[in-house]
């Protein structure tokens, strides 16, 4: 399933981890956390070298942190580059909510997301937005790390 | 579903009302009721009759087992063992011998008979107080074979609402969605069933993601939210030609639709540009209304059953809440104040309660509150379990609840539970499949 997006996509690039579950295992004890915002790289796709692909929030929250400010300037250097790319914004939450409101902070989250790339320069034609809410986790477990992988705005290419 | 329109329900004899046996359901019952539900009888020609065209054994029988399965999971009831039955079903049926009934301690004895006329099936039954040694209820209905199921959910509910004062749930169906797979890649169709898991249909295919159907409380109409060519919509769906529409026409997500009570309307949630609001639309004029105006997450709207209120959930004051308001969206009032969030407010169809999922300290609570947030009482707490939806008399809350994985990851599941008002009683509600969202539908025949 990743790899057939990843090559779908045309990129080839480093895979931080296939076997997502193998990985949440073995990485789980590392403490990839910063308050409850996940810092590590286990889930995170590259479109293109040196563009990570996510940011990550904390619970309940869709304000973007330091390193996802960061991430998202590096997206927008490399959209600007490619200007006839566009993109989605795939915003997902945790299981730890209700359904309904889980797809509401899901939509905010991405466009907090969407708002930041507007801001370096990227027009709001070249972005969509998709929330997913709970319904499509990367990690399958019921922990707090897999919980903070989860919470995520996701920029997919959608060309 | 036409058919369930040519049920002819008549009385056999006027309803006397002695001060004969009740069972009160306003308090857990921890000594439900002993009753004697006797084999329908059958004579032998209808019985090949219907043999041949329902491929059962002896309809009677079946019929009565769905009535005694009914009368069990509302826990209510203890329904004896029928080894024990001394006296022979067709001559209970004319004259039960009490004294018999009684030495099993039978407080109450339903019987009744089958017959085939001019190809349709003829239930009569009654309802006897064992210790008065009175007739309660003399029932009889037509109907075409096919609806034998129903035959008996609705008898229970007429012994339901003899012996408890209140009407029953068990003529009555649940929509909800079916799940399969792997937690990271779920595949979700929408489902329907009998309330006691029978006939249970698949009404999508699981291309796409559907979640949160919810029954029109007046027809055969549903509403769910469709991620149908990646765009998240709310949707209509006609259960009984199965044809579907978008819910208006919205440049975003729309979501968490309920209908308002008198099935004339749509409310629902739009997102967009971060910003979710409650929306409504009038499903014949198309008319579309904002009904919250607030920078912040509105959503899982909910009628008074008069119509008049509208509750939801805000994260207005920096998390989940519940707030009441009036339905043209003045007057907005908190009425959540409990530690913890609060989500997923459903008005109670008897219009006095409203119940809710909490999430405090890790866990989640179905619990129910007055309709000014005053009485909060928390019925279950999980792991995690949401979504509460009513039995359309306001007696028993059915929601789902999921597992915790373990540290690999494995072990979900997603399953569909029951619970009375009264936090007895609470019971997993069986499906084929993994099964969340699910929306039980108003009484199929009154």
């Amino acid at each position: 399933m990743k790899l057939s997006k990843i090559l779908k996509n045309g990129f080839l690039i480093v895979v931080a981890c296939l076997a997502l579950s193998a990985c949440a295992t073995s990485k789980k004890s590392t403490g990839q956390m910063q308050g409850d915002v996940y810092t590590g790289t286990d889930t995170v796709e590259y479109l293109a070298s040196g563009v990570p692909d996510r940011v990550f929030f904390a619970t309940n929250e869709s304000v973007l942190t330091t390193a996802s400010r960061e991430t998202l300037r590096k997206q927008a250097a490399w959209l600007r580059k490619n200007s006839k790319i566009t993109i989605v914004l795939e915003g997902h939450a945790d299981e730890r909510g209700t359904r309904e409101y889980n797809l509401a902070l899901g939509e905010r989250r991405a466009n907090a997301a969407k708002d930041y790339l507007m801001t370096y320069g990227i027009s709001s034609d070249r972005i969509s937005v998709l929330s997913y809410g709970k319904e499509r986790p990367v990690d399958s477990g019921s922990n707090p790390l897999a919980w903070s992988k989860n919470r995520r705005s996701v920029t997919v290419k959608a060309n | 579903m036409k058919k369930f329109l040519t049920i002819l329900i008549f009385i056999l004899i006027p309803v006397k009302s002695f001060g004969l046996i009740e069972v009160d359901i306003t308090r857990g019952n921890l000594n439900p009721l002993p009753i004697a539900v006797s084999p329908l009888s059958i004579d032998e020609e209808s019985r090949k009759n219907f043999q041949n065209i329902l491929k059962k054994k002896n309809i009677g029988s079946e019929i009565s087992l769905i009535v005694e399965n009914n009368l069990k999971v509302s826990g209510l009831f203890n329904p004896l063992n029928k080894d024990a039955f001394l006296q022979e079903p067709d001559i209970a049926n004319l004259k039960p011998r009490f004294e018999d009934w009684n030495l099993i301690k039978a407080q109450a004895l339903i019987t009744g008979k089958v017959t085939y006329v001019e190809e349709k099936l003829r239930v009569e039954f009654r309802l006897w107080d064992v210790l008065a040694g009175k007739e309660m209820m003399a029932l009889a209905f037509t109907t075409v074979p096919n609806n034998w199921r129903r035959v008996g959910h609705i008898i229970t509910d007429k012994v339901y609402e003899r012996l408890t004062g209140e009407k029953g749930y068990f003529d009555t169906r649940i929509i909800y969605v079916a799940e399969e797979g792997p937690k990271t890649q779920r595949v979700k169709k929408l489902a329907i069933m009998d309330q006691d898991g029978a006939n249970n249909k698949f009404l999508t295919l699981g291309n796409e993601l559907v979640l949160t159907p919810r029954f029109n409380p007046t027809s055969q109409l549903v509403t769910y939210l469709s991620y149908f060519r990646n765009l998240p919509r709310v949707y209509l769906l006609d259960i009984e030609t199965g044809t579907q529409e978008v819910v208006g026409d919205f440049p975003g997500m729309t979501f968490a639709p309920r209908f308002s009570p008198d099935g004339k309307k749509i409310i629902m949630s739009f997102a967009k540009d971060g910003n979710s609001e409650i929306y409504t639309m009038d499903l014949e004029n198309r008319i579309v209304e904002k009904i919250t105006n607030h920078p912040s997450i509105d959503t899982s709207p909910s009628y008074s059953p008069d119509g008049k209120f509208i509750s939801f959930n805000s994260d207005r004051s920096g998390y989940q809440q519940i707030y009441v308001m009036k339905s043209d969206g003045s007057n907005v009032k908190r009425i959540s104040f409990g530690k913890g969030i609060y989500g997923t407010p459903v008005w109670s169809p008897r219009g006095d309660l409203i119940a809710f999922t909490k999430l405090h300290k890790g866990k989640f609570y179905i619990g129910v509150m007055r309709t000014d947030g005053s009485g909060e009482r928390l019925l279950t707490e999980n792991f995690y379990q949401e979504a509460p939806s009513w039995s359309p008399n306001g007696r028993v809350l059915i929601f789902y609840r999921e597992t915790k994985t373990d540290s690999k990851g494995k072990g979900f599941s997603a399953k569909l539970w029951s619970i009375d008002l009264t936090g007895y009683n609470e019971r997993q509600v069986p499906t084929p499949t993994d099964g969340s969202d699910p929306s039980w539908s108003s009484l199929l025949s009154n």
